[in-house]
């Protein structure tokens, strides 16, 4: 499969990642030789096929509805490259 | 010394626990195989300290009370940095343990360090990491195999006594094949994952690695067990292994494996494992394993899918990398990511964002669903046959750092004996088979059907007790 600028693009878009020059054309080729191998897959006939998701079949698996500690806020927030004493900081999105 | 005699003696009150730490920071200190990226060497003298009080106590632990063990670098430990060898988790200090870092503590063991590994263990190598590559103790000109490459060359170089690994798609068993030790990848949901930062979520499974399968079926009681906090882990209860009986056990041999793909070296030692299983009273049967050429090309469709979607959550608010030049918050997600993750990482984000692409889903991701549940099925099959199935590791022993790194396709193929495991949720033992001619180990695999782990420790040990690999030791690397 040939790998184009616009798909690179399209593809930086849905991942939130950017490429240098350098990369993109590195990112162009391994990506074509990975779905040329893939391409093969093709081939199967899976139409009387069940997919499997997950090795484990169960769904909506709770745990008792009881009240825990959750974590301390300060602890949540040591982590973060930029907060105050209450939250994280992100650039405002809503006006300047 | 294996792990169960040296607490044994710990024990005992033959050695103390805390010389026994010491002894081992100081030698991984003074590695030179790029393995411990973190040893938090006050706090954990500390640790032995409180474990050795209790035994004085005549508090009963567990059989590995006083063992030092290396964790791989994505299983979460408070207090300790975390990084996932990524420059993107550089500085991450966990506010919780994974589950299984409780349960070690429970168990009186004693967490020495981090251990190296791939970034966000996406590589078959162990060179994919910001902090450089583990090199192999057998050699230090070439690789650990990956992603649990520190895991496995701190076991192999006697760093630590024992490890914890994580494997997505032979990422416990690779590194031990090519380091000389024996690992245990469980069954999906027999170990919580709480805790173990996601790469692929149906496939990630943290397992252990030591130097035989005592060692191994120890710790894997400790860590094994059901967890409310991770409601894929289905299990009732910790595994228990007792004296099952691997005599008669029916052995499958996939034939269409050992093909000129293979290294002939490796095909003559997994040969030498089946007469010593016949010997021991197996009935060996080849067959032809099915799907073979869908195995890759599925697992890395799915295992991409998955990993896109997992590190979505590194956006460079909350934790993590944050690039300072970013002035608008779409900025601080694409350039933090930009900058925080390694050429593989982004390989495979890009990967799985093509195939959950509209136009591409249904022929990437939902084929590759559907091949996962024909793996599964024939694995069924499989298994209503035989007992246990047999299988080379990887194509290749250990290769010469950056020999293949610029080639990912060379990279994912030599997943094929593994990554079907990790798609149909399977446990498998790894065990040192034989040497190549360049005095390299090499690795072979035990697979069996789900939660039938004791029947692969009691055939390990049925196997270890009539062979020698796995005692023995690496020289002094090569440097």
């Amino acid at each position: 499969m040939q790998i184009d600028n616009d798909l690179v693009t399209y593809l930086e878009t849905l991942s939130n990642l950017t490429f240098t020059g350098e990369e993109r054309e590195i990112v162009k080729g391994d990506l074509g030789n990975i779905l040329n191998a893939m391409t093969h897959m093709g081939q199967i006939e899976t139409q009387r096929v069940q997919e499997l998701s997950h090795p484990v079949g169960h769904v909506n698996v709770f745990r008792e509805d009881e009240p825990g500690l959750p974590f301390d806020r300060e602890r949540i927030l040591q982590n973060a490259p930029r907060r105050n004493s209450e939250m994280f900081i992100a650039p405002g999105t809503v006006g300047s | 010394m294996g792990a169960l005699e040296l607490s044994a003696q710990i024990q005992a009150g033959k050695i103390g626990a805390v010389e026994t730490v010491a002894k081992y920071i100081r030698i991984a200190k003074n590695s030179r195989l790029n393995t411990f990226l973190a040893i938090p060497e006050e706090r954990v003298l500390a640790r032995a300290k409180e474990v050795q009080d209790k035994i004085d106590a005549g508090i009963t632990l567990s059989p590995l009370a006083g063992v030092p063990v290396a964790v791989k670098d994505n299983i979460s430990t408070e207090g300790t940095e975390t990084t996932c060898a990524s420059r993107m988790l550089e500085g991450y200090v966990p506010v919780f343990n994974a589950t299984v870092i409780d349960k070690l503590e429970q168990a009186g063991m004693v967490v020495i360090g981090k251990v190296n590994m791939d970034e966000f263990a996406m590589g078959g190598s162990s060179e994919t990491g910001y902090f450089g590559a583990v090199r192999n103790p057998w050699d230090a000109t070439r690789v650990a195999g990956g992603s649990s490459g520190g895991s496995a060359a701190a076991v192999a170089a006697m760093e630590a006594p024992m490890a914890l690994g994580s494997d997505t798609g032979g990422s416990i068993r690779q590194p031990c094949a090519f380091c000389g030790v024996t690992g245990i990848k469980p069954t999906y949901g027999s170990v919580s994952r709480y805790g173990l930062i996601a790469y692929a979520s149906s496939m990630d499974q943290i397992g252990v690695i030591g130097t035989d399968i005592n060692d191994c079926a120890a710790l894997l009681e400790i860590i094994s067990g059901p967890d409310t906090r991770d409601s894929t882990c289905v299990t009732d209860a910790p595994f228990a292994f007792g004296k099952e009986n691997a005599a008669k056990i029916k052995i499958g041999l996939p034939r269409n494996y050992f093909n000129d793909s293979i290294d002939p070296e490796i095909i003559r030692a997994i040969f030498m494992a089946v007469k010593v299983f016949e010997d021991a009273g197996a009935v060996v049967e080849e067959f032809q394993m099915p799907l073979v050429d869908y195995i890759v090309p599925a697992y890395y469709a799915l295992s991409s899918a998955e990993a896109s979607s997992n590190l979505a959550r590194f956006d460079g608010l909350k934790y993590g990398h944050r690039a300072t030049e970013a002035k608008s918050l779409s900025d601080v997600y694409t350039l933090s990511r930009s900058q925080g993750f390694g050429m593989e990482v982004k390989r495979r984000i890009i990967l799985g964002s093509f195939v959950l692409s509209s136009g591409y889903y249904d022929a990437y991701y939902r084929k590759a669903l559907e091949i996962r549940g024909m793996i599964k099925e024939a694995y069924n099959q499989l298994f209503a046959r035989y007992d246990v199935i047999l299988a080379p590791v990887a194509p290749t022993t250990a290769y010469k750092l950056g020999e293949n790194i610029t080639d990912p396709m060379k990279m994912y193929m030599a997943d094929v004996y593994t990554a079907s495991v990790n798609l149909a949720g399977l446990p498998a033992v790894a065990l040192p088979c034989g040497f190549d001619a360049q005095g390299l180990p090499i690795g072979m695999q035990l697979i069996g059907d789900a939660f039938s782990e004791p029947l692969l420790v009691a055939a390990a040990r049925k196997y270890q007790a009539c062979t020698d690999y796995h005692t023995r030791k690496p020289g002094v690397p090569n440097l």
